[in-house]
Formats: C-alpha cells, structure tokens, sequence
C-alpha cells in the first residue's frame, strides 16, 4: 500500500475548498466594509458596542454553568453505568445515549412546550435547564466510554497498594478519566456557545446568545459584521481546543 | 555460478532513512534447498526477504531468479510465495476460498482448484476444516493454512517469515518436522527467515547468518556450531565461551592463562586471537591428574539431560560446562580441553579506531564532539588523522549527560572475566569497550576517553 | 444500600431525559391543536400524516422527505470520500499526516454555526445559488470527517501483511483492493455511513444557513420556521414520537446485539 497515499489528494482539496476557504472568508470578510475595503471597524464595533459585549459575556457565562451542571450531573451517572456492580443493563446505558440521536431542535421544542403548558416563566432559569436538558448526554458519553476502557487493574492495583475504595477513586479513576471530561467539555461548552435556535425555543427569544447575534447579523445581509462576529467566535475555539488538546478524536470515534 | 542457482542475490544493498539495513549481500540458493536467513531482530534479514517477494525494491543490486532479474517485477507477477509471520489470512474467507485465493486469480478451472486445494490441506492434515472461517482457528492450525495457501501455487520458491515465532514450544516442536516433511516431499526450494538458532539448526540445509545488515558466515548448519568466523556468530549459535587468547604459534593457544594445543594454523606468532570452547566440550572430573588446569565450581544447575556448572578456573576466569554428571558448589574438580574441540577465529579489531581531525595543539575532533588529548609533534590543525584508544580506556557513565559523548548498549559479550560490549552512539557511530561493571542491553551511557588514552596516527602514512 | 441510591440516581435523570418526550408522546393521541389540552384519545393525528391531510401535513411530509433524501446522498458521497481519504491518509507519514489529521477534526471542532457561516460566505463568495446542491455539499463536508475516524481504526487494526499475501498470491494491486481490503474496511465503512447519516439528520444550523431562499425545507428548518411562528404543527407530535419510537428500538437492537456478541467472545 506503500503508493497509496495520493488518495488522500481528492479529499484534500475538498478540505481545502470547503473548510479552510470558508474559514478564510470568515476573516476576510471580517476585515472589509460593505464595499470590499479593508476595515477594522467591524472589530472595533464589538467591543464598543455594549449589547453585544453582554451578549457575549452571557453566552460564556451560560456555557460555564451548563459545562459545570453537565460535569456534576453527568460524571457520577457515567461512573453508575460504567459500575458493574451498580448497573448491569445495557438499556440504561442504550437510554442516555438515545437523545444523542435525536433531532436536538425536537427535544428542545418539546422541553419549551412542556415548561409552557406547566405555566413556567422562560427565562434563563429554563434556558439553563434545557441546556442541561440537551447537552447531558453529550458530557455523559465520553467520560463513559473513558471509564470503560479503563483497565481494572489500575484501580486493583491501588488498592493492592492499600488505598481505601474512596481513595482509590479519587487518586485512579478520576484523573484516568480526565481525557474523557476534556472531550465532554469541548463537546458541550462551545455549542452552547454557538447555539441559537435552543435559547430562541427556550427562552421565547426574550435572552439573546452569542449565536443568536450571528444568525440575525447574516441573516439581515449584514454579512461582515456577521463575519466579524464568527472571526471572534472562531478565536474562542482556537484557544478552548487548544486548552484541551484536541483528546477527544479518540473517544469522539465511536458514537455507535 | 551454476545452473541449478534458482535464487542469486547480487550486491544487494538498501537503506531506510539513510540507515544502511543491508550492506552489499551477496549468496545463492540452489534448486530444492533448505535455506535459512538466522539472525536477531532488526538484523536486515526479514528486509531481505521482503525483497525478494518484492514488497521493497533494492537500492542497489540484483536478485535473480533462475538467472533473470526480477528486481523490477511487481510482488504479483513473481512466481514466488510467502507464508507470513502474523499469517495474514484473509479473515472475510473460509478456509476453502483462502487456499483457493491465488488459483482463482490464474483462472484456474474450478474442477482443478477443488482438486488441488483439498490435497494440499490434506497434506497440512487440515482436510475437515475447509468450511471453517478463519477466525475460529488455533494459531498452529492457521499457520497450516497459511502454508497450504501458498504452496498451493507450486511457487519455484517458498518465502517463509517466521512462521513459528507466534506458536507455543511444543507446537513450534511439531510444526518443524511438519515443515521439514512439507518440504521434502514438494522439493520446492524454502527460503526461510527467523532468529531462533536451535530452529535453524534442525531445519536448514544452508544457513546463511546476518548481523547488523551483513552476512557474518555461509554454511551448513554443522559448520556453523563447530566453527564459527567470528565471536558474533559463536555466540549467537549455541552455549560458548568466548575468551581473549593468543596464538602462540601453529597449534599451540594460550588462554585463560594456560597453554592448550590446538588444529589451527596459519594465525602467525604471538597474534591476539578470540577463543570458543563450547560447554559440552570442557571435560570435567573430581581428580587433578590428567587435567590441564582447575577450578572451583560456583553452581550447578539441572538442565533435564545434563547439569549447566560455572566453574572458576585456577586464574580467575568463569568457564561454562556441561555435564551428565553433578559436580557440588564449593569442590574443586580437574578441566580438559581437546585440541580440536579449541576454536581460534581472527579478531576483528584489537582497539578501536576512529577518524579524526587535529583542531590544535592539544584538541582534536572526533564522533562529533571535541577531545582533549595529546598531539604529538609533527601534527598540525586540519590534519586528517586516525584515532586508537583501547577497548578498557573508554569509560562509561551511568548518566548520558555526564559524558562528553551518549551512546546505548547494542551488544554484549561475556569474555570469562570481563565483558566486551558494543557501543552504539548517538551518532550512530559503534565502539568497543571492556569493562568489568554489569550493564544490559538498551542501557543509556555516557562516554568518557582521558586524554593520555587517545593515540594519533596518519591516515594511510 | 449503594446500589438502590445509584439506580435512583440514574432513573431520576432519566426521568429528566424522557419527560418531554413522553409528554410529547401522550399528546400525540389527541386531535386538540394546543398541546397540554387534551380532548380524548385519537389518532387522527396519525392518519393526518400518513394521508398528507389538513394543517400543513404536505409540506410537512415534503420536509421529511427532502431530510431522508439529503441525508442519504451526502452519506454516501461521505463514505466513498472518506474511506479514500482514510486509505491515503493511512499512508502518509510524519508531517503530511499530521496535517490531514488535523484539517479532518477542524470540521468536527468547529460548531455547527461556524461551518454554516463560513460555508454560507463561501457560496455567496464563489456566486453560488444556494439549494440541494449547496445543502448536500456542505453536509459532506460535516459528516466526512466521521467516515474517515472510524474508518482508520479498521486501517490500523487490519494486518498488515493482509494486503501484501494478496499481492504475493497474484493479485493486482487493484484486485488486492477489492477483494481483501474493502472486505476488510467494511465495518468501519458501515458504521461511518450510519454516522454521517445521522449527522446530517440531525442537522440544524448548517442548513439553515445553506439552503439558500427557494423555500427547501427539512424537518429541522421546519420546525425553525413552524415554532418562529408561534404554533406548532399538531401532526409533529406523532411524527416526533415515531422518530422517537424508531431511534430507540434501533439503538436497541445494536447495542444489544453487540453487547451479545461481546458476552459469547467472552
């Protein structure tokens, strides 16, 4: 096979006509004005303009707290069904993982009509919720799946060592399992960022995301400031992927 | 060359990333031969092999089969086949379509390819197992198919790879008479690689041994054991001890501190030479009359046929011997050795000997670094010089940053009371060093020469 | 004790997981427009989007169909590509592999509004009219990436000899291909094309932002539009529950088949 490595050229240039073109774009026309002139105004905007700032800041902050509720609701259920001595059924597992592949516009409708038909307000209290609601299994899957390949022997060995079963868990399996909790994170932190059609749904479009500003800007043909928009959106990506160090292509492989 | 050549491999040379793995390989095959490529991992010679199924094209030279080239014909058109070592079957076919694979690509008739396939697992006694996927076979089993795959095309040459590395003692036992059988009753010509030297012994006609990308020696396997060319091949066939010694003058060896008569001649006077004496060959008894020289024994293991002793002779080297019979730890017994069972071999190299340039009156440059050592008059910088320091001036340091130089352990040899081992450095460069400290194989060291040690002379002067 | 606290645990949240759905579920068996109301069993709910009938269940239907339609050529295009890809990719050394690498997972980084966006300026960009066309290549673009990841391991996991005892037994290099070595990718090549199937069902904002304005619909922009509106289609509620029901059972059927498989290797 040693010959076989110009097979990779038909899907290079498709990469590069149809992923980094377009991010190039993202910056091109983030740098111009109406009129094809370069310009930083589109940047300078952003940051002078206070209702986008605090969009900006409540999409992270959003995140943050959707991330931290995901990782301390989803660890310990990943950890139960990874437990063979606490959970033996494979349907259970099978049931956290469905909604994955679900249509997540339809669950996110049917969690906004639910709250409606319960007479609760939506706000953020709600968007919170159905963002949990959304993206728990997406934070669950991972850490499984890192839990599951673990070899037993690491924690047999620990507690040949003389670490108590708490200890163990503490000092083994949770750091074993980082790479997993990297993957989950990257998988829930910047599409929650980047969502709009959830926190429309969610929140009846009284509370605005940073995806939603993106949507609208290009949408209403405000293509460069739209573009500026995603330019800063892609930075964000840029340092949370290289904060995680791109682990996730390993557990990320296998949804199935 | 003769006619009944059927492979001829001609100044075969190839190199992997600018690292030489075969260095100008010259040898033949003859028609209906048992030949086996013996030598440890990473020795050059499953590269070899893979050139001549043609999975790698050469650098350099030619390999022939039945007097035409065939360097530059593609693996599929080479009326050759290989049986691998990880078996490669196709595990999406049965066992059936596995054998019958190369058949039906030379669109033979389907009556032929029934006919043939079911002879030959018949001949590998895998007759009731046609149906069966792959899959749900013993290592052992589908070693068989593996050979019944490509014997099946009655190739003019059997490549095999190793083919038992991955099975179990006893089944590795069974699949060597197998394969010796197989191969008798075919008369195809076997071409066969591996690094296990008893497996080489018992199946070959010719062994063909290589170190470091070289052959080291062409021979029987009984010329082999019982004269090895160099310390290299004696130590890596069968149990030896290999000891410094010098040949006093025809038939007359000194070594371990005593004079022993010996067959070999032609070494001149007073030569340093290595010495092998294989354990089997030391005779050992409880009585100092008769014998040539003492010793103490140190230990004694039970080996199943015969007890493994070290025995400390009178001047303090360590000598290995065999025995039907125990002799205790502790007791001094009486050694012999016959003259013919001493083997002299040439030493390859009594110092080590680099390349070097004079930097000035006291520095010169050698393996890549700069060298404090005393220039002598007559010599001015950009000189182009060798270098000779002995093997038991270089010294070696535990850690590799503490030497000028880094290097790795490649190689080990037990001398009877020092080891001699073979340096690889971070250049890439080998040296020889006699130490009595205990290292392994793979250690990481640093390399430290004084500068009194190092002795300069002109190139070719 | 550990036990019962933990299987709590898991059936609380999954009661959490489920509640919408069930309760999406329970309307769908009532013929009232407003959810939550409910005016006695019914399935004309049903009926009504099996028969194309009253409320808009045509373009409902058509959505469906365009999803179903989309989904299927950019998996195959995605497979075919991406298994390709992965063979080359196999192939490459140091460098030239590293880059490929990390080109593949920039798709599968980026969040979808991004690769909508930047896809949307390409085509306005290249003057591109926006449809089908646009829609399928941009959904080959976000669903390759998983071909190609579960391709390789097959790659990596495959003998290597195989391909070599091929070519050793007389076959050609491109009879070699195709009788051993997509044999032996075909898993890997299954189950990239159940992925990208399923990513792009499930995919929202990149076509929305590529589907140009010639009114094409799939079943996410549909629902977009359709709760932008206000009301909800009174026919997604049974749609929604059967994708639902269907998901379920197939994870279901995979997952413990496998699971089974695992237990007998045991």
């Amino acid at each position: 096979m040693v010959k076989r490595s110009y097979w990779s050229l038909p899907y290079l240039i498709f990469m590069v006509v149809f992923v980094v073109l377009p991010l190039l774009l993202i910056v091109l026309y983030a740098f111009q004005d109406g009129s094809g002139h370069f310009t930083l105004s589109n940047i300078t905007r952003f940051f002078t303009d206070s209702d986008s700032l605090s969009t900006f800041a409540l999409s992270i902050e959003v995140a943050i707290e959707n991330t931290l509720i995901c990782i301390l609701l989803g660890y310990p259920a990943a950890w139960i069904l990874s437990n063979h001595k606490l959970n033996r059924s494979a349907v259970t597992v099978v049931l956290f993982i469905m909604p994955m592949w679900i249509n997540a516009l339809m669950r996110t409708l049917a969690t906004a009509e639910l709250f409606s038909m319960l007479g609760i307000t939506l706000g953020k209290g709600t968007l919170l919720f159905g963002m949990v609601y959304d993206y728990l299994p997406f934070m669950i899957y991972p850490i499984y799946n890192t839990l599951m390949k673990m070899d037993n022997s690491y924690a047999e060995a620990a507690e040949d060592l003389g670490a108590a079963p708490w200890k163990v868990f503490w000092k083994v399996t949770v750091p074993l399992s980082f790479p997993g909790v990297m993957s989950g994170i990257l998988m829930v932190f910047m599409p929650t960022v980047s969502t709009f059609a959830i926190s429309e749904f969610l929140t009846n479009n009284k509370i605005k995301l940073f995806g939603t500003i993106i949507q609208e800007n290009i949408n209403s043909s405000m293509w460069n400031y739209g573009a500026a928009l995603a330019f800063i959106m892609l930075i964000i990506i840029g340092i949370t992927s290289m904060l995680g160090e791109t682990k996730q292509s390993e557990t990320e492989g296998g949804l199935i | 060359m003769t006619q009944d050549n059927i492979i001829d491999i001609q100044h075969l040379s190839k190199s992997f990333g600018g690292v030489k793995v075969l260095d100008d390989i010259n040898f033949y095959v003859r028609q209906g031969e048992f030949v086996t490529l013996l030598g440890p991992s990473g020795c050059g010679k499953t590269t070899l092999l893979r050139q001549i199924a043609g999975f790698i094209a050469p650098d350099e030279g030619r390999i022939l089969l039945e007097g035409k080239d065939i360097s530059g014909i593609p693996p599929y058109k080479r009326p050759l086949n290989t049986v691998f070592q990880r078996y490669a079957l196709f595990p999406h076919l049965d066992v059936f379509d596995n054998v019958a694979f190369g058949l039906k690509l030379q669109k033979v008739p389907r009556k032929e390819i029934e006919v043939r396939v079911t002879k030959m697992l018949k001949m590998v006694s895998m007759a009731d197992y046609e149906d069966r996927s792959v899959d749900s076979l013993s290592g052992g089993q589908q070693q068989r198919v593996a050979i019944a795959r490509a014997l099946v095309n009655y190739p003019k040459v059997l490549l095999l790879d190793e083919p038992l590395a991955a099975l179990d003692l006893k089944m590795r036992k069974d699949m060597q008479m197998e394969l010796k059988e197989i191969h008798r009753k075919m008369g195809i010509t076997f071409i066969y690689v591996t690094h296990d030297q008893e497996e080489a012994l018992t199946l070959s006609d010719t062994i063909v041994v290589f170190n470091e990308g070289r052959i080291q020696q062409i021979g029987t396997p009984a010329d082999i054991y019982n004269e090895p060319v160099n310390s290299f091949v004696a130590d890596f066939i069968g149990e030896s001890t290999i000891l410094n010694g010098t040949m006093i003058r025809d038939r007359r060896v000194e070594f371990m501190g005593h004079e022993f008569d010996c067959v070999d001649e032609g070494f001149g006077e007073n030569v340093p030479v290595d010495v092998v004496v294989r354990p089997e060959d030391v005779y050992i008894m409880n009585q100092l009359e008769g014998a040539q020289f003492s010793g103490v024994v140190k230990s004694c293991i039970f080996k199943g046929v015969h007890y493994e002793m070290f025995v400390e002779t009178d001047n303090g080297f360590e000598l290995m011997v065999q025995d039907y019979n125990a002799f205790e730890p502790g007791s001094t017994v009486g050694l012999l050795i016959r003259p013919g069972d001493i083997q002299v071999m040439r030493k390859e190299r009594t110092c080590n000997t680099v390349e070097a340039v004079v930097e000035d009156g006291s520095h010169i440059k050698m393996l890549g670094c700069n060298w404090e050592c005393e220039v002598p008059e007559g010599f001015t910088p950009g000189d182009e010089v060798l270098a000779e320091f002995d093997f038991e001036k270089v010294e070696l340091l535990d850690n590799r940053e503490d030497g000028k130089l880094g290097g790795e352990v490649h190689f080990l040899l037990y001398k009877g009371d020092h080891y001699h081992l073979t340096i690889l450095t971070d250049d890439g460069d080998h040296l020889w060093v006699d130490t009595n400290d205990i290292w392994d194989k793979g250690d990481l060291v640093g390399i430290e020469i004084a500068p009194a040690d190092i002795k300069l002379k002109r190139r070719n002067g | 004790m550990k036990k019962i606290l933990a299987q709590c645990y898991i059936w609380l949240l999954l009661a959490m997981l489920y509640a919408p759905l069930l309760f999406i579920a329970v309307f769908s068996f009532t013929e009232s427009r407003v959810l939550g109301n409910w005016t006695g069993f019914s399935t004309k709910l049903y009926a009504n989007l099996f028969t194309g009938g009253v409320n808009g269940g045509s373009s409902l239907m058509s959505a469906v169909e365009n999803t179903l339609l989309i989904a299927l050529i950019a998996a195959v295009f995605s497979t075919i590509l991406g298994t390709v890809a992965a063979i080359g990719i196999f192939n490459l050394r140091g460098r030239k592999r590293q880059t490929m690498q990390f080109l593949n997972n920039i798709p599968m980084i980026n969040p979808d509004i991004i690769t909508g966006v930047s896809l949307f300026l390409l085509f306005v960009f290249l003057k591109f009219s926006q449809g089908y066309v646009t829609v399928i290549l941009a959904h080959i673009t976000f669903c390759t990436p998983y071909v190609v990841l579960s391709v390789m391991p097959k790659l990596s996991q495959m003998n290597p000899n195989i391909y070599e005892a091929a070519l050793d037994l007389g076959a050609t290099p491109s009879t070699a291909l195709r009788k051993v070595l997509v044999p032996e990718l075909r898993p890997g090549m299954i189950s990239g094309f159940i992925m990208a199937f399923t990513m792009s069902l499930d995919d929202f904002a990149v076509t929305f932002f590529t589907r140009g304005t010639i009114g094409l619909d799939t079943l996410s922009t549909y629902i977009y539009t359709d709760a932008r509106k206000g009301g909800l289609t009174p026919e997604l509620r049974p749609l929604m529950t059967l994708i639902f029901l269907l998901v379920l059972v197939l994870l279901l059927i995979i997952n413990l088949r496998s699971a089974r498989a695992e237990n007998k290797a045991k």
